[in-house]
């Protein structure tokens, strides 16, 4: 056991994984780095935010494969390795690249085992950044999940701590499934303890980090924290607070969502992708349908505003949900009370 | 100053624990307490945990709320005599918050303490050595079936002060390797004794918790001159029974839900299993290698529900001494199983006490050693 | 070029059979008894067999919407194919895929596509398989005239070349993307795109099963022996519409009759391997006559075959969910 970050995690993960089954390899945009160059450095970056570091000194060109800057291409290529005998974790870099290569995921990847009858396998992972408050702006700043969460065959990560990352992607790469598994690029130089040994978290088993009376909060990825700061907060004035990590968007562990609902009839989900048809909806939804006696109050949903993500920090911080938004989410179902009937 | 004002800081309950928190205070403000009397209960990051009253008076401030996470030394409350004013009360909270840093409590221990990993054979063994070397023979510490250091939390810590004392992680436990090896008590007490060897102890005080008892019995067996004394807490080997629920629930259960019921088992007070608990045995569980290590102790240490080796006849032939301690509440194995010994072996029998004494009877239990063992 | 009786048989019940397959589909589909809609292969058989007449089940092919060809050529059990364009529980794909998702991945069949484009992608994959898996294997992608202007296989043939891939890309140019002219939507030469990729470049008449199986041989030793990819340009004529209810109103009078008139693979394959008695008439003649009846038995097979049932529905979405 040691600390480790959010990058390191990962990147441990990725090296274990590789040590023990040959079959995993790697592939992305600089994933190493520097080939071609005119230093003839190796391993220049390790990826963009070096979360790859080193993977190519322990494993070699054959099995850390830099791609040309071809989405469609590579992330095909790895789809199509995986349904024959491969175990390829593709590297999108940011997310929001995934509007290259869209078909090879959605058309590809997610439909081969139910097209073809249950006969192919596709044990695929792709890695890929999310989330704003990097200044990152519109076209690399967004939390996609829920457009993966939204395709049947895929199944969706959104890992929520250094702990969660490591034992979230070894299951990932040891899946049979094709895998979305989305690191918060704010979330890279978090730290905690993380042991030093391989293990694994199973899929659509949520994660209760806090357990209270009043409030259940359903958050996603690095809203996790948030949520927990709330609820550390709102604790100090009496109002006990449930956080849940679902830690995977699709399985969704929907049967601890409902659970926890009964127990405190409150709900407020904290999603940081755009408002209309994302996870927050969904888990609106579903309690709406299945656990519609045991509210006291009104869902209420902490999310951005339905706006492409801004530049400018000062409009970044508008749009992003925050400690205090969640904060007063939660005193507003907490103080609801139902109108009694004249 | 008219009396005595004795400060109640956060207590270190194990090595690791760097913070605690005051889950709820036991008494309220005013009420008189003795020494030894619980205080608070507090919460770590492994159990929940009742605090004794260091000394006597009256619990006149309860400095920390509850529900308030704290660094171990930091000040909870204050114990006064009636005569004592609560502004010199005050004067006296000002003056130790202002000189309160949370490093020095772990300063203080970091030096005899250390955790390191030892090869023996093909295995790394996590083991967990303090006290002072020079103090003689040393204290080995073995825990149970999914357990590890952590067991000897309220021990080890304790016996340290007088003893060197060495606790480690059996192979497929803790952070020690996820080889089992053929899962018998006899298999890990090869791997105990090529253990001492390594540390290049001549021999040991052997504590053994559970199945630890067992290991500890058959080294007594295979190698009683590394053996000085043996100490058994509610051990296996003494009898057929065994709660399977308990068994065959910790390897399967894999969620908070499914798992808080089993650890209960272990424990008659069940509000010492705390969340964080829990949480850490479920991350053990979901080591690469952990569960089939268990299942492989299990049908080799517990085949058809039944314990598969006795080791009674170990107690008649060793010659050294031997004492038994047991909670009378066991639900996990009986304390009957202590029933008809040799006279020679004294078999002590904690009150409203589980399976783990060495926890819910922290103080005697290392009264009963460090006696044991002079 | 010497090919053995043996490939010459095969060969030839291959084209057989999937010119009667596809003959077949024109009449039943016209019955509506075929859910969906099929894109036929008449008049491209040579094409996909005097392909993988030089592969193994241990190379893979990817298709195209046209796939029902390839998949023959490749082994693909022609009444599992059929009951899978019937919808049945039988085929196979248990009736989820249908005509234009047949794939056995055992035979290193990759599937038919319904994306234009979406196979030269998964065949790098798949020869990155082949390379690291150090199996021998080489992959293959068929694709059309259309499926060449896609920025997917542009990038296949970019990264194909960069990883030095065991992969060969054949290019089945009918002359039409759907309703539009290659002439019309295809810039300059697929010649000059594989020269700009810096790719061996092979070219033949997709008519003639001997020109095909003569070049594709070469296309695939390349690959095969390491030193990277290759493309295959097949020049072909579909017979029948883009899909089946396509008239074909973009087509000049008459080209499709004497497509068929002239330049008919099969007519073409048995005048010339008996003017030189490589094989005897009444041999192909069998051939034809088992085919047919393979052909009848598959079609009442699938007729007969149950339907998929409520349970399958929620089936092999996810190996483990």
């Amino acid at each position: 056991m040691s600390r480790k970050s959010f990058r390191q995690a990962i990147n441990e993960a990725l090296r274990q994984e590789m040590r023990r089954d040959p079959r995993v390899i790697l592939m992305g945009e600089d994933v190493a780095g520097g080939r071609g160059g005119t230093s003839g450095v190796k391993d220049a970056w390790g990826g963009v935010l070096g979360v790859t570091k080193g993977l190519l000194t322990e494993f070699g060109e054959d099995r850390v494969l830099d791609t040309p800057i071809t989405e469609a291409s590579y992330i095909g290529a790895a789809a199509g390795a995986a349904a024959t005998g491969l175990r390829p974790v593709a590297e999108l870099m940011f997310v929001d690249f995934v509007g290259c290569c869209l078909d090879q995921i959605m058309n590809q990847a997610a439909k081969f085992r139910y097209m073809f009858g249950g006969k192919a396998r596709t044990p695929l992972v792709i890695r890929a950044m999310y989330g704003a408050g990097f200044n990152a702006a519109a076209q690399h700043s967004q939390a996609l999940y829920p457009l993966f969460t939204h395709i049947p065959g895929l199944k969706v990560v959104v890992p929520s701590s250094p702990y969660e990352a490591k034992g979230l992607l070894i299951e990932a790469i040891r899946d049979d499934d094709p895998v979305i598994f989305l690191e918060n690029k704010v979330m890279y130089d978090d730290e905690e303890d993380v042991p030093d040994e391989p293990y694994t978290i199973p899929f659509g088993e949520a994660n209760l980090t806090r357990e209270g009376d009043d409030v259940t909060i359903v958050a996603f990825g690095r809203m996790v924290n948030l949520a927990n700061q709330a609820a550390d907060r709102l604790e100090k004035d009496g109002i006990s607070c449930t956080v849940i990590d679902p830690r995977t968007t699709s399985p969704l562990d929907t049967g601890t969502i409902l659970d926890c609902v009964a127990d405190t009839g409150r709900l407020v989900i904290v999603d940081e992708s755009s408002p209309r048809c994302n996870l927050a909806t969904d888990v609106a939804a579903l309690v709406a349908e299945e656990a519609f006696d045991a509210l006291k109050a009104p869902i209420r949903r902490v999310v951005p505003p339905h706006t492409p993500v801004p530049f400018a920090t000062v409009l970044e911080n508008l749009y992003m949900p925050s400690v205090e938004k969640i904060e007063a989410a939660v005193r507003s179902v907490a103080a609801y009370r139902v109108k009694e009937e004249a | 100053m008219s009396g005595t004002i004795t400060p109640i800081t956060m207590p270190k309950f194990g090595l690791a624990m760097t913070e605690g928190k005051l889950a709820s205070w036991s008494l309220p403000v005013g009420k008189e307490v003795k020494a030894g009397d619980e205080l608070a209960d507090i919460e770590t990051s492994k159990i929940t945990n009742g605090y004794e009253s260091p000394a006597a008076g009256i619990l006149r401030r309860q400095v920390a709320p509850e529900g308030e996470m704290l660094p171990v030394g930091a000040l909870i409350g204050i114990l006064a005599d009636a005569d004592v004013s609560d502004s010199e009360i005050d004067a006296f909270i000002q003056h130790f918050n202002d000189n309160f840093s949370s490093g020095d409590a772990e300063d203080k221990n970091s030096d005899t303490t250390a955790r390191r990993t030892v090869d023996v054979g093909d295995l790394k063994i996590s083991v967990q050595e303090s006290g002072n070397k020079e103090t003689g023979t040393a204290v080995l510490l073995i825990h149970g079936f999914g357990g590890d250091v952590s067991n000897w939390m309220l021990t080890q810590s304790a016996l340290a002060s007088s003893h060197h004392v060495i606790a480690f992680d059996l192979p497929g436990h803790g952070e020690s390797t996820k080889q089992v090896g053929d899962g018998t008590p006899a298999g890990f007490a090869k791997t105990v004794e090529d253990l001492i060897k390594a540390l290049d102890l001549p021999a040991a005080h052997v504590v053994g918790h559970s199945l630890g008892g067992a290991i500890a019995l058959e080294l007594a067996k295979s190698s009683p001159d590394l053996v000085k004394s043996l100490t058994l807490i509610a051990p296996a080997g003494l009898g057929q029974d065994i709660n399977m629920n308990f068994i065959n629930g910790f390897i399967d259960a894999d969620r908070r839900k499914t798992l808080e019921p089993v650890l209960q088992y272990l424990v008659h007070d069940k509000s010492l299993i705390s969340r964080q608990m829990v949480e850490g045995i479920i991350r053990y569980k979901r080591l690469d290698g952990v569960v089939s290590g268990l299942k492989t102790i299990a049908s080799a240490s517990f085949p058809d529900g039944k314990q598969s080796v006795s080791l009674r006849s170990v107690l008649e032939t060793f010659e050294k001494p031997i004492q038994i301690l047991w909670g009378e509440q066991d639900e996990i194995l009986s304390t009957k199983d202590a029933d008809g010994l040799p006279a020679a072996i004294s078999v002590t029998r904690f009150p409203e006490t589980g399976h783990m004494p060495q926890l819910e009877q922290a103080a005697a239990v290392n009264t009963s050693i460090s006696q044991f063992i002079e | 070029m010497q090919i053995s009786r043996d490939i010459l048989t095969r060969s030839y019940r291959a084209m057989r059979t999937i010119r009667d397959f596809e003959e077949r589909l024109h009449v039943e589909f016209a019955t509506g008894e075929i859910p969906g809609f099929v894109h036929l292969y008449c008049g491209e058989e040579a094409s996909g067999v005097g392909v993988c007449a030089h592969l193994t089940d241990t190379d893979t092919i990817a298709s195209t919407h046209r796939g029902h060809g390839h998949c023959i050529a490749k082994g693909v059990a022609v009444d599992g194919m059929m009951a899978e364009i019937y919808g049945r529980q039988t085929g196979v794909c248990r009736g989820k895929g249908g005509s234009m998702h047949i794939a056995d991945l055992s035979l290193g069949m990759l599937g038919a596509n319904g994306i234009v484009g979406g196979g030269p992608p998964l065949i790098c994959g798949a020869a990155l398989s082949h390379k690291l898996l150090k199996d021998n294997g080489v992959a293959v992608a068929f694709y059309g005239d259309g499926a060449s202007n896609e920025g997917s296989t542009l990038e296949s043939l970019n990264l194909a070349t960069v990883w030095q891939l065991p992969a060969v890309f054949v290019v089945e140019d009918n002359g039409y993307g759907e309703a539009t002219g290659a002439s019309y939507a295809c810039a300059g030469t697929q010649k000059d795109r594989a020269a700009g990729f810096g790719m061996p470049y092979f070219e033949c008449d997709g008519t003639d099963f001997f020109a095909v199986y003569e070049t594709a041989g070469e296309a695939i030793s390349h690959a095969r022996s390491g030193k990277g990819p290759a493309m295959l340009h097949v020049h072909l004529s579909r017979w029948y519409g883009h899909f089946e209810g396509d008239a074909m109103t973009y087509r000049a009078e008459g080209e499709v009759a004497r497509e068929r008139a002239e330049h008919d693979c099969l007519v073409n394959f048995r005048k010339h391997v008996t003017e030189i008695s490589l094989l005897e008439g009444s041999a192909l003649d069998d051939i034809d006559a088992s085919v047919k009846s393979e052909i009848d038995a598959a079609v009442a097979a699938a007729k007969a075959a149950p339907l998929p049932e409520e349970a399958d529905l929620m089936k092999d979405v996810y190996v483990s969910y």
